[in-house]
């Protein structure tokens, strides 16, 4: 054909031709927005129940709020003059940070574009730029490094860490942008100082929730823990178990992937914890009490629930607060986060959403900026679910459990 | 179809790739020795702009005969484009991503005539 005849505009080559840490959050994202606005769901409510920001980026000015004052000091001369130290206080894992697979996806490794608004915290900005382009109406953000906190050596430092950064995020982040929402971290270490996080907390603006870091050696049936559940119970706010992976667990010491570490470690410290909230009868104890199960993809549930309910059935007497099936109390008094959502077998996948109650148990999560993101089309592109079923899942059931305001919350809009 | 003329092919350097919109169809344009490949710059996995990642060689495990494995290396023949939302590989002669193969890249047209580099759409 010859090119005079053509009846299409000239190719215009695409601003960015290889993305890089340095690219707008908007312009990665802006398929997603696209294909949100192409389908209709840019007009739905969408509640975003699990993504992150980079606490260590802002650790220095965190450490700021380090209520000690020997420790304050410390924490700030050790900003100012140590070099080549990571995060004052943290625990974690160093160098094995593989989740960027080699550099191919590079939004996990860093996000350096430029951000100009400086009348608001940099993360608010970088948030709110996800959540327009993932057609987000709330955004839950949590931590990053401070998802293995609950493993540090020295019990105090969690606590100490813990209220520092609570305060920081309320102050920084959940004052400024009613969309941009949380779940104030739990030193779970100290059940006492948990108690005071859930006294201080509970009725700050943009505090949804408390969060209990998974990745912990602490059993969570434990007596010492039962006047923290009556607490959140009375608050009516739900608690959270957020999982993570930590490759210094033992029973992962042979698994030589990252590939394999995460994929079972984000899903381990949930099983095991929600074995133990299961079976000691916590839903019989604390029947109003909320739990949500954050970011162990969807698959194990019904694995747990068929081994539970099977050795129950023989075992009785060694679980004499249960009712019901174990599986009865895993459907009806938790509610789960869908990403990772395994979608490599659908009929798996459709059957896991009525074992578990989608329609009023499952919260869309997007888990951005990590490299296994899900966008909500992984939600509404599911053939199997009904549109009600879709709006429940990406939205409904979230502002339910979270008593938010269906309405699409003014934010920050300076997004430069 | 129409044919639509993206660059003069001189601009492609070798493994260098141009990503355009026509009418706001996404396409990506590679060169590798000498061909030429356009897929769209749409991500079967979860509709990424797979066309604006990097491109890696193939990595491969080094296994001898007897099956013992000896870390890996880049395949230096084999070229993949990475989508940058999560990492999906796909061959950029074939389109098919690697390993499993469970998806491959939607096809474009594309030529070189007259020094140009042209596409089909």
């Amino acid at each position: 054909m010859n090119i005079a005849e053509r009846k299409f505009a000239l190719p215009e080559e695409l601003p960015v031709q290889e993305v890089s840490t340095y690219t707008d959050t908007r312009q990665l994202l802006a398929r997603a927005r696209q294909e949100a606005i192409k389908k209709g769901y840019n007009d739905w409510l969408i509640c975003d129940m699990d993504a992150h920001h980079v606490e260590t980026v802002s650790w220095k000015e965190i450490v700021e709020y380090i209520e000690d004052p020997v420790l304050r000091f410390q924490a700030q001369l050790y900003h100012n003059e140590r070099h080549g130290g990571t995060a004052y206080g943290l625990n974690g894992d160093f160098g094995l940070r593989y989740q960027d697979v080699g550099g191919r996806i590079t939004h996990q490794a860093d996000r350096r574009e430029t951000v100009k608004n400086t009348k608001v915290h940099r993360d608010v900005v970088l948030t709110r730029r996800a959540m327009e382009g993932l057609a987000v109406d709330y955004m839950v953000v949590f931590p990053a490094n401070m998802l293995h906190l609950g493993l540090h050596p020295q019990p105090d430092m969690e606590v100490i860490l813990a209220r520092a950064y609570n305060r920081w995020m309320v102050e920084k982040l959940l004052s400024v942008d009613p969309g941009i929402v949380s779940l104030v971290y739990l030193p779970f270490n100290s059940p006492e100082e948990s108690c005071r996080i859930v006294e201080e907390y509970a009725d700050k603006k943009g505090v949804i929730g408390f969060c209990i870091t998974s990745v912990r050696h602490k059993p969570v049936h434990a007596n010492e823990y039962m006047r923290l559940y009556r607490m959140i119970e009375e608050t009516g706010k739900p608690v959270a178990f957020h999982a993570a992976y930590h490759w210094q667990d033992p029973s992962l010491s042979t698994v030589s992937t990252f590939l394999g570490m995460h994929a079972l470690g984000f899903v381990w410290c949930n099983m095991v914890h929600m074995t133990n909230w299961i079976l000691s009868g916590i839903p019989e104890k604390f029947p109003k009490l909320k739990s949500i199960w954050i970011e162990s993809g969807l698959s194990w549930i019904p694995a747990l629930m068929q081994r539970l309910d099977d050795q129950y059935l023989m075992r009785q007497s060694e679980a004499p607060l249960l009712k019901r099936m174990p599986s009865d109390y895993m459907r009806e008094n938790c509610w789960y986060t869908s990403q990772p959502m395994e979608r490599s077998n659908m009929k798996a996948l459709q059957l896991t959403l009525e074992m578990i109650n989608a329609e009023t148990q499952l919260l869309y999560a997007s888990d951005w900026p990590h490299f296994d993101f899900d966008t909500p089309g992984t939600i509404f592109d599911l053939p199997f679910l009904s549109e009600q079923a879709k709006r429940n899942i990406l939205g409904l059931n979230a502002a339910k459990l979270f008593g938010l305001d269906p309405r699409r919350p003014a934010g920050v809009e300076d997004l430069d | 179809m129409a044919a639509i003329k993206v660059c003069p092919a001189s601009e492609l350097v070798e493994a260098g790739k141009k990503v355009v919109s026509i009418d706001g169809v996404e396409i990506g344009i590679f060169h590798l020795q000498g061909d030429y490949y356009a897929w769209h710059n749409r991500c079967p996995h979860q509709g990424g702009p797979v066309c604006q990642g990097r491109m890696y060689n193939l990595v491969e495990e080094v296994v001898d005969e007897n099956r013992r494995s000896h870390g890996r290396r880049f395949n230096e023949e084999k070229l993949n484009i990475v989508c940058p939302w999560h990492g999906t590989e796909f061959d950029i002669r074939t389109g098919k991503s690697t390993g499993a193969q469970r998806w491959t890249l939607r096809p474009v047209k594309v030529f070189v005539e007259n020094g140009e580099v042209m596409v089909d759409v």
